[in-house]
């Protein structure tokens, strides 16, 4: 038997369509900005300078193509896992529109050189105040839906989303907090951090490590928890396994911020408890990326015909070769060498096109077809063109500064046998160049995987059909 | 007793509270139980458009 009632889908496929076009903007500043370090002379413009493009960068592919893909998916499997219908779906509608009012304020603002200066916060208050209001909208659909559950059990992956979504609320609400300053009037926001000094500075790493513990961590393990089970046909490896390493993240990832600090002002102990929590994280991290890759034992001969499947896996190998280099540059020897280095940005992208991106990816090529009525997407060729262009530009790109930030990292540390330096600041930059020209080629064919994704995209829609009725299903076991 | 007292007495009972969780995680009789949260999701499949 099944209930009258019907899944609310329509936004769901508003943010699914929004990921994939917002991941092509995201993506494409990432490549301008990376293009420019190599010909300097592509800064035409103050607006379309590297340090205004590079917060657009950031704030783009995390919040606009990361958010909606995690509103996406948030929404399909928190009534898909709790048999029920969004709760409150108007306020899910204002969030839709509000969220996108958000990334297009961002886009205009950062470029105007409106920034608060804080890293993946540097957007003004007015914006922070809409996105506070948001995130409230956002708790009460997702926890509501939770709360008018059909199931006792509380599914895993929103176990993820539901400590993401209260622990951005705690993170931009603390970091965010600030004076602002009317003296330009209204429409020039501007504002001074609430925080001074050191303390400023451990807020701000406090808030920024754990932007990646909760916004692109634990909320995108919600979605590996769906969709790489569903995807595989299979129940996921350990399911007591999820419990603990869920509890394990949520307990030690507040704790990592101050390895963002080492050798700063900020008091040594604490830099040492930043670093130990940071090993201590390997653990759950690598608990997750089990969990996920095992889910597929004894059914390996899938991964050799479905793209989605190689999507989803090699996401969960990137997630588990960026969560041990995490913890090993987190070690204060290890990051005398690496900090400030390309490495930390090679790091970062290994995190971000190879885990994110794909798990996002591999998600979205599962979810699009269902949202329009279709068994699959339009070409599953073009899946799997995608699927390699996006491994060898994020191979060819961390590879690359992996490189020049070892080699960054020795030059500015070598001295002469008078102690004088070795290499001239701007001798590394010179040689930098030939691994920032392979970003840019790097960049470029992830970004080229992202164009045909929308292809793909927009073919399946044009043949398939918005499906509105697809009704609520009862939990197995209740009829 | 100071505030610092307070972090430590925090920390142990946040550590107990851990080992609670995997103790039940992993006991015995929760097993059947997670076996059937982990298969629920895939009893979902019928089509997803209502044709």
């Amino acid at each position: 038997m099944q209930s009258q009632a019907t899944y609310n889908y329509k936004v769901v496929r508003q943010f699914a369509v929004m990921t994939v076009i917002w991941g092509i903007v995201g993506m494409l500043v990432g490549v301008i900005i990376a293009a420019q370090l190599v010909w300097p002379e592509l800064n035409v413009h103050e607006y379309l300078s590297y340090g205004r493009l590079r917060p657009l960068h950031t704030n783009a592919v995390i919040f606009a193509f990361g958010g909606c893909a995690l509103f996406a998916t948030s929404f399909y499997v928190v009534q898909r896992t709790c048999h029920t219908t969004l709760f409150a779906p108007g306020l899910a509608t204002f969030i839709f529109w509000a969220w996108q009012l958000v990334i297009v304020l961002a886009a205009v603002s950062l470029p105007l050189g409106f920034t608060s200066g804080k890293e993946y916060a540097e957007l003004e208050w007015p914006i922070d105040l809409l996105i506070t209001v948001i995130w409230v909208a956002y708790a009460i659909v997702f926890f509501g839906t939770i709360g008018t559950r059909k199931t006792p059990h509380i599914y895993v992956a929103n176990w993820f989303y539901g400590a993401f979504i209260i622990a951005v609320a705690l993170l931009h609400i603390v970091n965010s907090a600030a004076i602002p300053v009317f003296s330009e009037g209204l429409l020039t926001p501007k504002s001074y951090s609430a925080y001074s000094g050191v303390q400023d500075a451990m807020i701000q790493w406090w808030y920024g490590h754990n932007a990646v513990g909760f916004f692109l961590t634990a909320a995108f393990l919600g979605m590996m928890y769906y969709f790489v089970p569903k995807q595989a046909g299979r129940p996921v490896y350990s399911y007591r396994l999820s419990v603990v390493h869920f509890w394990a993240l949520i307990f030690t990832y507040m704790w990592a911020g101050p390895h963002h600090l080492h050798y700063t002002a900020l008091p040594d102990w604490t830099q040492s408890i930043g670093m130990l929590f940071s090993l201590i994280l390997l653990a759950p991290s690598w608990g997750g990326m089990i969990n996920g890759i095992m889910t597929l034992s004894g059914a390996w001969h899938k991964l050799r015909d479905d793209p989605i499947l190689k999507f989803l896996i090699t996401s969960l190998s990137f997630y588990g070769m960026s969560t041990f280099e995490g913890p090993m540059m987190s070690i204060k020897t290890v990051n005398a060498l690496s900090h400030y280095t390309d490495w930390t940005v090679g790091h970062v992208h290994s995190g971000a096109l190879g885990w994110v991106g794909m798990v996002s990816i591999g998600s979205m090529y599962y979810l699009i077809p269902r949202l329009f009525g279709k068994s699959e997407m339009y070409s599953t060729k073009l899946i799997n063109v995608h699927f390699w262009l996006a491994t060898l530009g994020t191979v060819l790109y961390i590879a690359a500064l992996w490189i020049s930030g070892v080699m960054q990292g020795l030059m500015w540390r070598a001295t002469n046998a008078d102690g004088t330096l070795t290499y001239a600041f701007v001798e590394s930059v010179k040689a930098s160049y030939p691994f920032w020209t392979i970003r840019v080629i790097g960049g470029t064919l992830y970004l080229a995987g992202m164009f045909l994704m929308a292809y793909n995209m927009f073919k399946t829609i044009a043949s398939g059909k918005a499906v509105d009725n697809a009704p609520v299903l009862a939990p197995a076991g209740a009829h | 007793m100071d505030i610092n007292d307070l972090r430590s007495i925090y920390t142990v009972l946040a550590f107990a509270v851990f080992v609670g969780i995997v103790w039940w995680a992993y006991s015995a009789k929760r097993k059947r139980a997670f076996d059937e949260a982990a298969k629920s999701i895939l009893d979902d499949d019928a089509p997803d458009a209502g044709k």
